[in-house]
């Protein structure tokens, strides 16, 4: 059985805070972030590189996302199989996934495997070999991957949702690009990628886990504390993009299935916007307290529309967007549009009431310990609080930050991003 | 190893399981009824899912939306599950509120309404959740191979239950099933977390104690015969992509040859991920199948495991096909894999790398109290919880003969349905 501590009315000091956090910043641009939990024998690891699909070219879209799954398909060390070998003997997990603006990475193990795991996480994102077979052998795996995305209602309304709210702009690509460019991309395509855009400049490493913080980040010195990469091109993070004009309705027609998935929405804010906070709790009211909020509350309870409608504020350090989605039946969808429409609509002209706002700041607040009991939940955190630039101390201010906001901010929240007049409504199904 | 867990059977029939975890301020309470979908019988498949649904309609003293809203505003999380052999209904809170998710659970233990209009909706609600299923090319082909693999046992239908029977079943016949298998006798509460298991004890029993006890219900209990040949079922749908299930008769839980079988499929599939909640999950990219199947490009992924069942149920694995290969070629492939296994005894090494990677796996569970209590009450739904507790140790005690011996046991093609996902293309473009 695990070491047991007791926690019981430690609270706030158990809370994440610069006082158990340990945040150091090496010579190459690396910031290393760790805080200990000796509650299992276990060790989490989460962090990203600055690269990204924003640097795809358009003729070789999912560029990024194919250099970051072939990082595993051997290195200068150890081939394909030799790696997994290595992790999976000793039941570790290490993955690499490509975002838009950062290149991500996760992994676990028992504690007693973190300096393996640490040396081969360095060494996949350091010396990568893309082997021409392996690579070969992943553009199928990428090629059903799209075949099978196009056979799903949910991705067939994303790709379009997103390619009309942010025409002209990098959002609007898909990040595993198609299958046209996928096959365009050659092995020497991943090679320059790599080279071009990997590093340590921006690079962020979170470890949480049953090990001391100090020494957890000197094994990330050992190993990654000499990575240089005087080739590592900048990723900026785009501009917005184009307001909506008018209501845009697109539907791509996917015959033969039984659902239809239904997107509605628009642009929303950055993470860093200042309206943040104000529109994350009117987005709980809108469609996610309880069983999803007020368009829960219309299309699937009242109206039994839909196993699953939510609201959902995607932010990032881009621009992000605000949508509602939902799940029904292919005559079903007029309906399910309108009452969601409906729902924005009280939304920006009434806002939310007392009672929602203290009913989604109370869940705000109190399911903190929840989202922060495992590893993983504790680096996600430490990982925003990076990312962000929220501040050491962003958890312990937390309950008092959500306090502050009022049902006029809320209000100004809505109004500045969702105009029901002008919305994207993107469907995919029969 | 000293008993970490406390179980107590009240005067009432009902079952209480407790288990003390101090590492976080919360506590995770779970309600198990001994029903599910092998309890149903046409033109009522589905019902047991059905109630659950109605489960979160209202009782007699609280309105539907209320007891989501009183969950979520405390910070607290609530679900609820239907499985072949049980229904469960689960909420995870901070420790100091757990008495909110008791009173809600004893009261919809008797008190739930099932008003007619609210069936109404839900009716439409769970069509809604199937179509979402039928959408996706594996959830057809496992409900034709499951049906394949039983005839005359309940097992034979899907959780969600034929449409035909979803758009028909009455509000008697669901309140019928919830009256009569919802009582203290059938059911069992397991809560894990920060409390004092005398004090938690006294308060189950507070909320619980003097619900009476009802008539023991009986189980259907149809044994299927010894399957006498290879079934084989093809299902046509949309899509490019061809798939391939495979799907032999296991044994149940708590029979001898599990823990040899658990091996063995940790062997051929990689390790399974018994957390339900939480972190854990480990690759299976240098299990023998993926290396025979995926490395040698019959197909782009598959996965494999078993499920714990109080009666035999199904070991099944399911195949991605690779874009040039034909189903028979996979089907060769995986047989060449399965035949090795049957007459090559397993090296010693290979066997420990299978219990450190189980070992991982419990201590990533670790993480999480939701994960912990989930446990406590599904170990007694097909055995009981010294089940669990000695997991690690029966997997240690397994013998490449017990391997070897269980491989040609179970693995053989007279005792397997192998199904075919045909892809009929995309259709016409939108």
């Amino acid at each position: 059985m695990s070491p047991q501590r007791r926690t019981r009315g430690s609270l706030p000091g158990s809370l994440p805070g610069p006082e158990n956090i340990h945040r150091e910043v090496l010579a190459n641009g690396i910031t290393i972030l760790a805080r200990s939990n000796f509650s299992s024998p276990s060790v989490t690891i989460s962090g990203y590189v600055k690269t990204g699909s924003v640097l795809d070219p358009d003729a070789r879209l999912g560029l990024a996302d194919f250099t970051t799954s072939a990082l595993m398909r051997g290195t200068r060390q150890h081939s394909f199989d030799a790696l997994y070998n290595a992790l999976e003997s000793v039941g570790a997990s290490l993955g690499y996934d490509s975002g838009v603006n950062t290149t991500g990475f996760h992994a676990h193990a028992l504690v007693e495997d973190l300096p393996l795991l640490v040396r081969l996480l360095a060494e996949v994102l350091r010396e990568p070999i893309f082997p021409a077979k392996e690579v070969e052998k992943l553009r199928h795996h990428l090629l059903t991957g799209l075949a099978i995305r196009a056979q799903d209602t949910a991705d067939m309304a994303d790709l379009v949702f997103d390619g009309i709210l942010y025409r002209g702009h990098p959002y609007a690509r898909p990040e595993d690009g198609y299958p046209k460019t996928i096959k365009a991309i050659r092995r020497e395509d991943l090679v320059q990628f790599h080279r071009h855009t990997f590093g340590p400049k921006g690079m962020v490493i979170v470890v949480v886990g049953a090990v001391e913080p100090k020494r957890a980040a000197a094994v990330i010195r050992r190993t990654l504390g000499s990575w240089k990469n005087p080739a590592q091109a900048a990723c900026e993070v785009p501009g917005d993009p184009r307001p909506v004009r008018a209501t845009t309705r697109r539907h791509h027609k996917i015959a033969g299935k039984a659902q239809a998935d239904v997107i509605i929405g628009t642009n929303g804010p950055r993470r860093t916007d200042p309206h943040w906070m104000a529109a994350s709790l009117g987005n709980s009211v809108l469609g996610q307290f309880g069983m999803m909020g007020r368009v829960g509350k219309s299309v699937r309870e009242e109206s039994g529309l839909a196993y699953y409608v939510y609201s959902n504020l995607s932010s990032g350090l881009g621009p992000g967007a605000w949508t509602v989605s939902a799940g029904v039946n292919p005559v079903n969808v007029e309906r399910a549009s309108d009452l969601i429409i409906r729902e924005l609509r009280r939304f920006v002209e009434k806002g939310v009431t007392r009672d929602e706002l203290a009913d989604s700041k109370a869940n705000f607040v109190g399911r903190l310990p929840l989202s922060l009991e495992s590893n993983a939940g504790v680096a996600n955190a430490l990982l925003s609080i990076e990312r962000y630039q929220l501040g050491l101390d962003y958890y312990q201010r937390y309950a008092d930050r959500i306090h502050a906001i009022t049902r006029g901010q809320v209000l100004d929240a809505a109004r500045k991003f969702i105009d029901p007049e002008r919305l994207v409504v993107a469907t995919a199904g029969p | 190893m000293p008993k970490t867990y406390a179980k107590t059977k009240f005067s009432n029939g009902l079952t209480v399981l407790l288990k003390e975890i101090h590492t976080t301020p919360l506590i995770s309470l779970w309600v198990w009824y001994r029903v599910g979908s092998r309890d149903e019988v046409p033109p009522l498949t589905g019902i047991s899912h059905l109630v659950e649904h109605m489960q979160f309609k209202g009782t007699r003293r609280f309105a539907e939306e209320v007891m989501d809203k009183a969950v979520a505003r405390e910070g607290g999380t609530r679900n609820a599950f239907t499985f072949l052999d049980w229904t469960t209904y689960f909420e995870t809170m901070p420790a100091n509120k757990i008495d909110l998710a008791l009173r809600l659970e004893a009261d919809r233990m008797v008190h739930s309404r099932f008003d007619p209009r609210e069936l109404a909706s839900e009716r439409t609600v769970v069509i809604s959740e199937r179509e979402g299923h039928e959408n996706e090319p594996m959830f057809l082909l496992s409900e034709a191979v499951q049906h394949a693999a039983f005839r005359v046992h309940p097992y034979h239908h899907e959780i969600i239950g034929d449409m035909a029977d979803l758009r028909t079943m009455r509000r008697e016949d669901l309140y019928r099933h919830y009256r009569g298998y919802y009582v203290p006798n059938n059911a069992i509460v397991s809560v894990a977390g920060d409390f004092d298991s005398k004090e938690m004890l006294e308060r189950i029993r507070k909320y619980f104690g003097r619900i009476p006890a009802g008539p023991r219900p009986a189980r259907l209990s149809r044994t299927e015969p010894e399957p006498r040949g290879e079934s084989r079922v093809t299902v046509e749908g949309p899509g490019e992509t061809a798939y391939l299930q495979v799907a032999y008769r296991f044994p149940a839980a708590s029979h001898p040859d599990f823990f040899a079988l658990s091996v063995l499929d940790s062997l051929l599939a990689g390790p399974s991920n018994l957390n339900m909640f939480g972190g854990g999950g480990i690759s299976n990219k240098t299990s023998r199948l993926y290396r025979a199947l995926v490395d040698r490009q019959f197909a782009v992924g598959f996965s494999g495991g078993s499920n714990l069942t109080v009666d035999p149920y199904l070991y099944s694995i399911s195949i991605t096909l690779h874009p040039k290969r034909k189903p028979a070629e996979a089907l060769a492939a995986l047989d060449r894999e399965i035949a090795r296994i049957q007459n090559q005894t397993v090296a010693p090494g290979e066997i420990a790398r299978a219990i450190k990677q189980a070992r991982a796996n419990f201590a990533y569970g670790t993480e999480n109290i939701t994960n912990q209590a989930f446990w406590l009450g599904y170990a007694e739904m097909f055995a009981s919880y010294a089940w669990f507790e000695s997991y690690l140790q029966k997997l240690a005690a397994v013998t490449a003969r017990d391997i070897r011996k269980a491989a040609g046991r179970y693995l053989q093609p007279r005792s397997r349905v192998v199904g075919e996902y045909v892809p009929t293309g995309n259709g016409p473009a939108s």
